[in-house]
């Protein structure tokens, strides 16, 4: 029942410093910016009006006009425009702001950065990072709250991460900007403003290296995104009665560390993932199937997934609350799990 | 001096008589511009040829007509600038200086082609040489051009990217979106519109309302000039001077080439839906590109006959060269199935 921090250098001598998601991506970006002369970012108002959540804001003061640019509202041009650059060796931030907004720049994404190494013979990389903000929960209703990582990591060529806090929003975001491919960076619009520990250094965190958030024996709850801090939160719930839930947070779901995950279901013979996605068709069955072609025989019950309902996410608050799933869904869910064994 | 040109409808442009050229040509450029379209020509009829005879896996798009266009713009470029190009894209590699060998070697899917075989005819590519691939996705080489032309002003560079399209992708969102782009960020970016009539096997006059692709450019503020797509010193004119202005920093412009497509939309000459008349192929023949050219070199003592045979000749020889070896060279290995789906 050990949390387990990464320890940031910060925290070890007494300065510990805490810093919103948004302003942890904010330093994490300008940081990358510093270190290498190719990044440059491009966006809707992502110069002058620093963008609207604010993930740009005073870099246009630091690093002027030739390396911030604001764009028309043209994503399939930003995409390619990012795309075209990353060939000609520049390692361009684009920002779809919404990832709903994915839709009309898919092509440049799926079919030209994706694919372009692999079907040059090698001759290209496109060092790529997209920035985009996901996620429900403010009441942006269908066209401005999706997670679609699905579609994304179903892609080979592509790589996502999802940052569940501050420290890996800054983490993350500085491995996507150094990573030789076309990396999508999924902000979680509802955890902008939320706090955690955040060294003031460059730090990046390995893509592909899932994280134990915390250790349990009894169950393990693969959460992706926000839905770590869900997992975190019932982990401790069902703490108070006894109940020890090991919280797994792949950060990168694209490439997907599976071995930390079955590692963790042979010990605790049971599984859950949790996303915001619509279940159907999403990570958690990939993940299922994953664990239980690995791990079969050390499972108890069967590989459980918590998603949102097949529906577009609702506008009103109430409506949306119910489809959003949260801590008390994880708990039930847990408990479903140790009730089957 | 960039000006829009007069309106002309492509019809007209097609009854314009070879005589009727104007624009002068030095005996080296008239030469170049002879050699990469002979290069095209025999490239295309070659590859048509071994498709016809299955040797070919997929698809082939072929250039054979609009050989004019691919010259005319390479010549008046420096091997550093950029190009991208669309699923008809062999003339535009062949003429930036993609060698045959790895042309054919990936045609034929082997290990040595310019993709490594993981390519095929729609992504043959040579970043060495400034050819940032075919494209499968019509419209989709456009924006890429945009970012290529934005990473030389980044770098400091005065290299320019250049674009190829048909007149079908201009009603796709992609062109619409890449022209403004580069239009507000003062890029240097050529767009080409090769203009021959059809969308796959839909006409011109069925896909958009107005004669002149050019015509769009003035949406985004962008200047555009028409040329003969047949004649490829006219080409070569205009792209110098779009070029020209590009390089001093004066931003994107497009010029549209009036061109015909010989061979269908894939493959040679299909069978089925006649979408076009044997004499509306033929009346663009009798204005052939190559012939032109000879004719003009000929004229005025640019080249002699023999010379041009001369040019002919060798390129034969070079194609039939580079076929023997894409049949010689090795297939992919299947173990090596996952190489380069990432950096790193």
């Amino acid at each position: 029942m050990t949390t387990i921090s990464e320890a940031p250098a910060a925290a070890q001598d007494g300065t510990a410093r805490k810093l919103t998601y948004v302003k942890a991506f904010n330093e994490g970006l300008a940081q990358a910016m510093r270190e290498d002369e190719n990044v440059f970012v491009a966006g809707e108002d992502v110069a002058g009006y620093g963008g609207v959540f604010r993930m740009f804001d005073n870099l246009l003061d630091e690093f002027g006009p030739r390396r911030m640019i604001d764009t028309p509202i043209s994503e399939a041009a930003l995409v390619g425009l990012g795309v075209g650059a990353a060939a000609r060796g520049l390692r361009p931030v684009v920002d779809l702001m919404f990832m709903d907004f994915i839709g009309v720049c898919l092509d440049q994404i799926v079919n030209q950065a994706a694919k372009m190494k692999y079907m040059f013979g090698g001759a290209v990389s496109v060092p790529l990072t997209i920035t985009t903000a996901s996620g429900a929960g403010l009441g942006a209703a269908a066209q401005h709250s999706q997670s679609l990582e699905a579609w994304l990591a179903h892609v080979p060529g592509l790589k996502v991460v999802m940052p569940c806090d501050a420290y890996t929003a800054k983490g993350l975001t500085v491995s996507a900007i150094r990573d030789d491919n076309p990396v999508v960076v999924m902000l979680n619009k509802v955890l902008l403003g939320s706090k955690s520990e955040v060294p003031e250094q460059i730090y990046g965190i390995p893509l592909g290296q899932a994280h134990t958030a915390r250790q349990g024996s009894d169950v393990t709850v693969i959460a992706l995104g926000r839905m770590v801090g869900e997992a975190l939160a019932a982990a401790d719930e069902l703490a108070a009665e006894g109940i020890e839930v090991e919280v797994i947070d792949p950060r990168t779901v694209q490439p997907l560390d599976t071995e930390t995950m079955i590692a963790s279901v042979r010990r605790t013979n049971r599984a859950l993932v949790v996303h915001e996605a619509v279940t159907f068709g999403g990570l958690g069955g990939e993940i299922a199937a994953q664990i239980q072609d690995a791990a079969f025989d050390y499972l108890d019950a069967p590989v459980l997934r918590i998603g949102a309902p097949f529906s577009p996410v609702p506008f009103s608050p109430v409506l949306e609350k119910a489809y959003v799933p949260d801590q008390a869904r994880i708990v039930q869910g847990c408990r479903r799990l140790l009730e089957r064994s | 001096m960039v000006h829009k040109a007069p309106r002309k409808s492509a019809a007209k442009i097609t009854r314009q008589a070879a005589s009727t050229v104007t624009h002068p040509a030095s005996a080296q450029v008239i030469r170049d511009l002879h050699e990469r379209m002979v290069r095209i020509r025999l490239f295309e009829t070659e590859a048509g040829k071994l498709m016809e005879a299955g040797k070919l896996p997929g698809f082939l798009h072929l250039y054979v007509g609009q050989e004019a266009v691919a010259a005319g713009v390479m010549t008046a470029l420096r091997d550093d600038d950029q190009i991208t190009s669309t699923h008809r894209g062999h003339g535009h590699a062949v003429a930036k200086g993609v060698s045959f060998r790895h042309m054919y070697a990936e045609l034929y899917g082997r290990v040595t082609g310019a993709c490594l075989g993981r390519g095929g005819s729609m992504h043959i590519n040579d970043v060495t040489l400034g050819m940032l691939g075919a494209n499968g996705i019509v419209g989709a080489g456009i924006p890429i051009a945009v970012g290529a032309a934005f990473a030389a002003r980044y770098k400091g560079e005065d290299s320019v990217a250049v674009t190829f399209f048909g007149d079908g992708a201009t009603n796709i969102g992609a062109f619409h979106e890449a022209a403004n782009m580069a239009a507000i960020l003062r890029l240097p970016v050529i767009f080409i519109c090769e203009n021959n009539g059809y969308a796959e096997f839909t006409p011109q006059s069925k896909h958009m309302l107005i004669t002149d692709v050019a015509d769009r450019a003035a949406s985004y503020g962008m200047p555009s000039v028409i040329v003969d797509g047949m004649d490829a010193v006219a080409v070569h004119h205009a792209a110098a001077e779009a070029v020209e202005r590009a390089r001093a920093g004066e931003g994107p412009m497009m010029i549209e080439a009036k061109t015909y497509r010989y061979y269908d939309h894939q493959g040679v000459k299909g069978l089925r839906h006649p979408y076009r008349s044997d004499a509306e192929v033929e009346e663009w023949k009798a204005r052939d590109a190559i012939d032109l050219l000879e004719a003009r070199a000929l004229a005025d003592g640019t080249a002699t006959r023999a010379e041009l045979d001369d040019t002919w000749q060798r390129t034969r020889d070079a194609i039939a060269e580079a076929i023997a070896y894409a049949e010689a060279s090795p297939l992919p290995d299947t173990a090596d199935l996952l190489l380069n789906v990432y950096s790193g």
